[in-house]
């Protein structure tokens, strides 16, 4: 059990590309972080740098009370799990769960009662001696947790574990991870691009963008508080409603003059409204004209498409609530209304 | 890799067949008299031989080779393996059967034992001069031992080599195509099995040994059977090396007995043709065995 501290952690790879500048947060004890962003942002760089995968090009990593900046990932007191779970094609279930204590020089008794126990946690009894190439993908994924959990380390490290699995057995692991990490209670980072898993598993949740952190925040703050366009636009499904809209005079106004409520900020300029499909009610006083394109019709709810004054837009509404393309008046309440800055995109 | 249920795909490829058994049949025709005809094209020389091995010597020179199978085979098989051919009386069929599966194994595990631990090298230690230091062993592939025979020569006699095991297969050992594949291999196996590995404690050598060396089973299967039979053909290098009777190989051995062509005496046809017959049996089992090894560890590890 540990918690993980970066100081201004940098990464330059050596043909000079920066792909991740200085970044400093800390992980508590028994915390579970997910790290998200779109793919290329940097998600494995920073989790194989805290696993001593990748060199630390600036900057110190604490993990527990330790600089573990150039100490071998083997002594890390860390367990990965791979997306392509990297179990050993030519090994036993079992010998794969136990190699790592078996080169830690662990008496074999004790490796095999280990085992014991892991495969009885993760209903691997069974698969003990087959080899991986007998395994579904989800049981595949079980092992490789298997050999984490085994281990008995400080911190878990997730690269998009579940990104193979189809999406059933997705999101039963994705249960399964969490249930076991709460048992366990090891710190754990875990890294997505599915904002689903995100908000499902995370205590905190951290919001990469190429190479920088955009926001750090429990879900609902990500969720309800983005930040940043970037984060309004890529957590949720759907993302959350981006128009352009300006500002006068404390009046927040969108495209041909609807205007929308007061701000506080008596400045002039352009802004980004965002709101979130599910926080706009239909009809009511004051409504604004939306024309709807297209129903999404998926059983619990439905999403309308179209426009609204003539830039995209989606309504979130319940299953039994009546609907029809072509225009229909909606209101934009104003608690739920979220301000960017246009140019910037930081939330105002 | 999905294991499929044999029963089941027997099952689904025998409807169709039976189905179409009829359309099917003058296509299975054609197909197997070629390869009928393909087969004794290969097998008939060897037929030939065979044939020639089982009369007396004098008729191979009258007639040539016939249809009549004579009643030699068993002297000649005598003769061929337990008689001396040269003056020394040491080159016994057994003598040289022997140390043609001393050069043949020494060549290949000596060459896949060094390509493995070079390809090693380059592909997972970040040497300075790593892919300069490859191709360098790559372009030793242009020059075949033929073309430094002379050289390797001169050292071996140098070096105290000449006829001795350690003469004749260290310096065919050093070339580039089986570190070659190797390497190639290594360079697919993924690099996030290293990483599981580095994370489970496993330095260097474990790894090596672990995980790779089992990973490359059917690598060295190949590489084995490749080898071994390259090994074994070896004519000319041999032919050098080994002035000392009790050194030769099967394939150099051979040459010998058909060569004493002193004063009216025949070359003994019978003897030299089984031998020939003999030298091809070893390398036709290691392909055999060794096959069904390397498709078995094609199929089932999937790294
Ligand atoms: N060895 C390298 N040399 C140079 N650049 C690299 C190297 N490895 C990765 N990069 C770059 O660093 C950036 C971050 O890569 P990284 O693998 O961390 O992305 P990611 O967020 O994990 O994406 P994904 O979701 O696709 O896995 C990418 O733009 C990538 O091109
Ligand atoms: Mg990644």
């Amino acid at each position: 059990m540990a918690q993980v501290k970066l100081d201004r952690l940098r990464k330059l790879y050596p043909n000079g590309f920066e792909a991740l500048t200085p970044t400093s947060f800390e992980i508590h004890d028994g915390e579970f972080v997910v790290l998200v962003g779109p793919s290329g942002c940097g998600k494995s760089t920073l989790l194989r740098m805290i696993a001593g995968l990748e060199d630390i090009s600036e900057g110190t990593l604490h993990i527990g009370d330790r600089m573990v900046n150039t100490v071998d990932p083997a002594d890390r007191d860390i367990a990965m799990v791979f997306q392509n779970y990297a179990l050993y094609p030519h090994m036993t279930v079992r010998r794969n769960i136990g190699y790592g204590l078996k080169n830690r020089k662990i008496a074999q008794d004790v490796i095999d009662s280990k085992v014991r126990d892991a495969a009885q946690m993760l209903n691997l009894t069974e698969l003990l001696d087959r080899k991986p190439s007998q395994l579904s993908g989800g049981q595949r994924q079980r092992v490789a947790m298997g050999r984490a959990v085994v281990r008995d380390p400080a911190l878990f490290l997730f690269d998009e574990p579940l990104s193979n699995l189809d999406a059933k057995l997705r999101h039963q692991m994705r249960i399964e991870i969490k249930a076991l990490q709460r048992r366990l209670g090891v710190t754990s980072v875990y890294v997505t691009h599915d904002q689903v898993e995100a908000m499902t598993m995370a205590d905190r949740i951290i919001v990469l963008n190429a190479g920088r952190i955009e926001q750090i925040g429990t879900p609902a703050d990500i969720y309800h508080a983005p930040a940043s366009t970037f984060v309004a636009s890529f957590m949720g499904a759907p993302p959350m409603n981006l128009l352009d809209g300006h500002c006068a005079d404390g009046t927040v106004t969108l495209g041909e003059g609807f205007a929308l409520g007061t701000s506080t900020d008596t400045s002039t300029r352009k802004i980004t409204v965002g709101i979130r499909p599910e926080d706009v009610e239909l009809g009511g006083a004051g409504a604004v004209p939306f024309h709807v394109d297209i129903i999404e019709e998926l059983g619990a709810h439905r999403l309308l498409h179209g426009r609204l004054a003539d830039q995209a837009f989606t309504v979130h509404i319940p299953k039994d609530q009546h609907a029809s393309t072509g225009e229909m008046p909606i209101t934009l309440p104003e608690p739920a209304l979220r301000l960017f800055d246009a140019e910037t995109g930081r939330a105002l | 890799m999905t294991e499929a249920n044999p029963a089941a795909m027997a099952a689904t490829a025998a409807t169709p067949a039976t189905r179409h058994r009829r359309r099917l049949r003058s296509g299975d025709i054609l197909d197997h008299a070629v390869l009928i005809a393909g087969a004794l094209f290969m097998l008939l020389p060897l037929l030939m031989v065979l044939q020639m091995t089982t009369v007396p010597d004098v008729e191979v020179i009258k007639t040539g080779p016939t249809l009549t199978i004579g009643d030699q085979l068993d002297e000649n098989f005598e003769k061929a393996m337990f008689e001396a051919s040269g003056f020394s009386g040491e080159n016994t069929g057994v003598r040289m059967l022997i140390n043609s599966f001393i050069l043949g194994i020494g060549f290949a595990v000596g060459k896949i034992v060094i390509g493995m631990m070079a390809a090693y090298a380059i592909v997972y230690f970040r040497l300075r001069f790593a892919t300069l230091a490859f191709w360098i062993i790559f372009t030793t592939l242009l020059l075949p031992l033929e073309v430094r025979i002379l050289p390797s020569y001169e050292v071996v006699q140098k070096l105290g080599m000449l006829n001795s095991f350690q003469g004749l297969i260290i310096p065919l050992i050093a070339s580039a195509t089986a570190t070659f594949f190797f390497r190639q291999f290594f360079r697919s196996v993924p690099e996030e099995l290293v990483e599981a590995a580095r994370i489970d404690g496993a330095g260097p050598v474990k790894f090596f040994i672990d995980i790779l060396v089992p990973l490359s089973k059917t690598m060295v299967a190949a590489m084995f059977i490749i080898m071994f039979v390259y090994g074994w053909n070896q004519y000319l290098w041999p032919t050098m090396i080994t002035t000392d009777e009790d050194m030769f190989t099967l394939v150099r051995g051979i040459k010998q007995i058909t060569q004493v062509m002193e004063g009216n005496r025949i070359p003994e046809y019978g003897r030299a043709n089984l031998l020939a017959i003999i030298a091809i049996v070893p390398p036709v089992f290691v392909v055999i065995f060794f096959q069904s090894w390397f498709v078995k560890g094609l199929t089932e590890s999937d790294k």
